[in-house]
């Protein structure tokens, strides 16, 4: 202690630091998420935890298990790579539970979604002026949904 | 019930085992699933794009989307011989609703552009977040954290591609999750659930029968804004140059 006269401080000083230091890293532990650094610089448990969100559309895979008929009334028309829920809307609610009934369709608005003319869809692709094409009738009068060319796959 | 010394000595690290897994959380909710097995992406199809819009509405139904945000939307572009950098580009409501028919031009061309979250590999977004909210996944989702989320949109304002927003009720930054919920669940994407002629297509990069590889080889696929070195993983096929 010769060198060092009145070092006492140095010790105090020392002494303080590590116990800030200590506090820091309690604190830091408290409050950093378990899981983050799991995976990277992020909270490794938000993954599982987005995987958990709710499904609204079931797959087309669901409605198969059940309506086999319709699957194979689609196979042999132009509609055959057409998703299900493509028209009918999400149905999970549906496939989980079938007494939940899904909403009945309006084939006015949903055949021109995609099949009404324009310019801006692709060439080949099947497209009508509806108020010339039908004059007025509904689409399934001639056209079964599920296998739309005429006198397919049981249209009127 | 009287505890020996040997026996407590057996149970205190059984104990701190047990107390660990508590901590950690919720396990996996897909047990079959193998985060190291996958690498997302996915594939565009502009010559099948028919502009019904489909694809917007389902993002927003499966993913409780909130009206005049979109983490996917379409958008019309039309370019005449005369304008060919500059493009007009519309996008009614995302194309939520479809688009108006158009006459044929003589002068010009109409296509469709469905644009969505790029799962970039190096991507802006995830760099730019100061708390670690934002990131991409062992399979290559880019994803967000929203508990941990601050809100200060640097990602927002990150991404070259204006995937991003604030979500205007929990006021986090919200994207396209590639449907994370249902490709961890051996579902597809709900806007290529829903997409009628095929034009989008979910693709696992690192299966190797995935028809993507073989579509990659035998097609001319572009990404957009290659310049931007994002590694977006989102690919084009038959996309027009005029497309930023």
């Amino acid at each position: 202690m010769s060198v060092f006269k009145d070092s006492g401080h140095l010790f105090r000083l020392a002494a303080l630091y590590a116990v800030g230091t200590l506090t820091f890293l309690g604190i830091r532990a408290f409050f950093v998420p378990r899981s983050f650094g799991q995976y990277g610089h992020y909270r490794g448990a938000a993954i599982a935890e987005i995987a958990a969100h709710p499904v609204h559309y079931a797959g087309h895979q669901a409605c198969e298990t059940c309506h086999a008929d319709v699957q194979e009334m689609k196979r042999s028309g132009m509609h055959a790579q057409v998703n299900c829920e493509a028209c009918h809307g999400p149905l999970a609610k549906h496939a989980d539970d079938p007494s939940i009934q899904p909403a009945k369709l309006d084939t006015a608005v949903l055949c021109v979604r995609c099949h009404a003319a324009s310019a801006a869809r692709p060439k080949g692709f099947p497209q009508v002026a509806a108020v010339d094409h039908s004059n007025g009738l509904p689409c399934e009068t001639c056209h079964q949904p599920h296998n739309p060319a005429i006198g397919a796959g049981g249209a009127k | 019930m009287n505890i020996t010394r040997r026996q407590m000595l057996i149970l205190l690290p059984a104990a701190a085992v047990a107390w660990e897994s508590v901590l950690a959380g919720t396990p996996e909710s897909s047990p079959n699933y193998k985060m190291t097995e996958h690498w997302w992406s996915m594939l565009i199809d502009i010559s099948k794009c028919i502009g019904c819009g489909n694809c917007v509405r389902a993002c927003q139904a499966e993913n409780d989307v909130p009206d005049g945000f979109f983490r996917t939307w379409v958008e019309r572009y039309h370019v005449t011989d005369w304008h060919l950098e500059n493009p007009e580009v519309i996008s009614p409501d995302g194309g939520k609703k479809g688009f108006p028919s158009v006459a044929a031009d003589d002068n010009g061309k109409y296509f469709f552009v469905p644009k969505l979250c790029n799962q970039c590999a190096d991507s802006p977004c995830t760099q730019v977040c100061p708390v670690g909210a934002t990131f991409i996944s062992p399979d290559g989702v880019v994803l967000v954290d929203q508990k941990y989320c601050l809100g200060c949109a640097y990602c927002v304002q990150a991404c070259p591609y204006g995937c991003r927003y604030i979500h205007p009720q929990k006021k986090v930054a919200d994207k396209c999750t590639l449907c994370y919920h249902r490709i961890t669940k051996g579902l597809t994407t709900a806007c290529c659930e829903a997409c009628p002629t095929g034009a989008r297509q979910l693709a696992d990069l690192k299966n190797p029968k995935d028809p993507i590889h073989e579509f990659l080889r035998t097609h001319d696929v572009q990404i957009l804004k290659p310049q931007m070195a994002t590694g977006a993983k989102v690919f084009y096929n038959d996309l027009d140059g005029s497309v930023r």
